[in-house]
């Protein structure tokens, strides 16, 4: 069979040239644009090659909001995978509480970013916060403003608050889809509570896990406003992820170059992460297979 | 091994049944010998699987007790009860290979190690999966899943009884009947008593001991296939069963004859008053065409071949009444009278047979 030869059909994909462009190659070469030069002001950039990459990678700031990202990244995930499948596992199947649980579920999802943060800022707080003063009269040190400890606990708490619905969600989601004869035949086979989640709610739940693993984790990687709202980014340094060491460089300091580096590299760590991520899981299922 | 009583037992879905239409399962008193092989039959939502959950402990009656070896066990949860189920659509351990899915029943009893790999490689051998055992169970085919959903509910040697739902309705033809003579030959190793629920009578009757057969929510009637065949107690019996079912026609009748729409027949038998709605059921391996002048007046629509006979489809007043002719036979052209055995005639009354005068 003879095909037609028409490169005209090159035209077809123009108008997402278009639009990709727009949303992401130009913004995205702004920042390689400053990465590679320095500027004294007045508009005027030199040629700076990979330098600020250079001092980036010697920096010890970086090194250390890195570690702290991780650390942080881990622990919510570790937190909220496990809690958010509990939760489903308790949600009522169906009925009216079905869409009661399902609705309080996702109020914590509805409210912006910044609200959260102010939430749990004031509700922390010593001298007039619900949580902060019943803490401090029971006589226990918390001061989130000073204590490295209590900053860290009501950061990671208020991650657990708003984002163990989502994979509590999905998760729930996933649980729906699993035919009643799986439950029968498992009643049948005798198989105890924890087989039956091991074996049938487990296996039927992981694709959906794995987008909610990876949700979480890209969104908790790059987080920003809620921690920055509560602490700053303190006491001292305790608290300050990426994104907000990122923003002081840029912004406080004005270190566009560093900045623009440091940026690119932020993004190809979070990049390559995912990517690890999803190909291990894929393979993962692939690998049942046969 | 067990023998199972079902005692006044009902079931509905509402919460608050209020009249007979309510209940998915109607007032039932049935024993289960024990060693038993029986088929329940019945068309689709007729209440087969609602009283097969029943009796598995999956679905709790809403009346009624359920006993095996008279101990009650109305309430008991499914797993005390020790039973065997197949379901209608394959049920297998994804992430298992297919011999822990043979095992996994073993294991959960804890069973001794060497027993379940030999019990497990015996299942494998009559499911024919031998080969496979260290796949993984995901991926495989439907019919190589249910044959492990099979295999997983043979493997148990001391159920107190094996269940299947339609557990043939995904695999192809050529398995079947290999797979039910497993099952037969099972049923006469080890004596289970086996529940077997199918809408296809093919099936129940070369299974079964005993035919079960269900209709509306209730048990209409049970026998060995020949009684099914030859003495249905209800008229869905009739043409439930049988290829093209028994021939149901309006009738009145008294005494030892029967008159169809102004022609009068011969039963064969005396009968006393009939009441009710009254209908007259031949199946069609007792009824012959013929020419000439007695008999009811037909006129032949078409003849079906079947292979093995001769299906004459006729038209009398409206009515179509089946008839079979052997193969070979030649069906004349101006045929346009049937004659039935009466041999082979039944009453009934509002759908119930009647028995004549003298039978017991």
């Amino acid at each position: 069979m003879n095909k037609t030869v028409n490169q005209k059909a090159w035209f077809l994909i123009l108008p997402v040239l278009v639009l990709v462009a727009f949303s992401a190659v130009i913004p995205l070469m702004t920042v390689v644009n400053y990465s590679v030069q320095d500027t004294f002001g007045n508009n005027q950039f030199f040629w700076a090659g990979i330098d600020w990459f250079r001092e980036m990678m010697a920096s010890e700031r970086m090194w250390d909001a890195l570690g702290r990202q991780i650390a942080f990244s881990a622990i919510i995930l570790a937190i909220e995978i496990p809690l958010g499948i509990f939760v489903a596992l308790n949600m009522p199947k169906k009925g009216f509480w079905a869409s009661f649980c399902l609705v309080l579920m996702s109020l914590p999802l509805l409210i912006p970013w910044n609200v959260v943060g102010t939430i749990w800022q004031i509700f922390g707080r010593v001298d007039i916060g619900l949580l902060g003063y019943t803490l401090d009269a029971m006589g226990i040190d918390y001061n989130y403003t000073q204590n490295f400890y209590a900053a860290w606990i009501t950061v990671i708490v208020m991650d657990v608050w708003h984002w163990t619905s989502l994979v509590a969600l999905l998760a729930y989601a996933g649980l729906q889809s699993i035919p009643d004869a799986y439950y029968q035949a498992a009643k049948i086979d005798q198989a105890s509570r924890w087989a039956v989640f091991r074996f049938i709610e487990l296996p039927k739940i992981t694709g959906v896990l794995m987008i909610a693993i990876l949700l979480r984790f890209m969104d908790s990687f790059m987080i920003y406003t809620e921690p920055f709202v509560v602490t700053g980014g303190g006491p001292g340094n305790s608290t300050t992820f990426l994104s907000i060491d990122l923003v002081k460089m840029a912004l406080g300091q004005f270190d566009l170059g560093p900045a623009a580096a440091f940026s690119i590299m932020y993004y190809l760590v979070i990049l390559l992460i995912s990517y690890v991520f999803y190909t291990v899981m894929t393979n993962l299922d692939k690998r049942d297979g046969h | 091994m067990a023998k199972i009583t079902l005692d006044n037992l009902a079931h509905s879905y509402l919460p608050n049944p209020k009249g007979e239409q309510d209940y998915a399962l109607k007032e039932l008193n049935h024993d289960w010998v024990d060693g038993e092989a029986y088929a329940l039959l019945g068309s689709s939502g007729c209440g087969k699987s609602t009283l097969l959950n029943i009796i598995s402990g999956l679905l709790h009656p809403s009346q009624g007790r359920i006993l095996f070896d008279d101990k009650d066990v109305t309430h008991a949860p499914t797993t005390e009860r020790n039973i065997a189920q197949v379901f209608q659509f394959p049920v297998v351990y994804d992430t298992m290979t297919v011999r822990d899915n043979l095992a996994f029943p073993l294991r959960n009893r804890g069973a001794d190690a060497a027993y379940v790999r030999d019990r497990v490689q015996q299942i494998a051998q009559m499911i024919g999966m031998e080969e496979m055992l260290n796949r993984k169970a995901r991926g495989l085919t439907a019919d190589a899943k249910q044959k492990i959903s099979l295999g997983r509910g043979m493997v148990r040697e001391d159920v107190n009884a094996l269940l299947f739902d339609e557990p043939l309705t995904v695999i192809d033809p050529h398995m079947k009947w290999e797979l039910r003579t497993q099952l037969k030959s099972l049923h006469h190793e080890f004596g289970h008593t086996m529940i077997y629920v199918t809408h296809d009578q093919t099936e129940a009757l070369t299974f079964a001991d005993k035919v079960v057969v269900m209709y509306d929510g209730r048990v209409v009637q049970m026998g060995t296939p020949q009684e099914l065949f030859e003495r249905p107690e209800h008229t869905f019996v009739g043409y439930f069963i049988g290829s093209p079912g028994m021939n149901v026609l309006d009738a009145t009748v008294s005494g030892d004859k029967a008159v169809l729409n102004g022609t009068e027949i011969a039963l064969g038998q005396g009968f006393g008053a009939v009441s009710g709605k009254v209908e007259l059921g031949v199946r069609p391996e007792f009824t012959t065409l013929t020419s000439g002048d007695t008999g009811l007046p037909v006129t032949v629509k078409r003849v079906e071949d079947v292979g093995r006979h001769k299906i004459v489809r006729a038209d009398f007043n409206g009515t179509e009444i089946n008839v079979i002719a052997e193969e070979g036979s030649s069906i004349s052209p101006d045929a346009n009278r049937i004659v039935f055995d009466p041999a082979g005639i039944n009453i009934y009354a509002d759908s119930w047979r009647v028995a004549p005068a003298g039978e017991k």
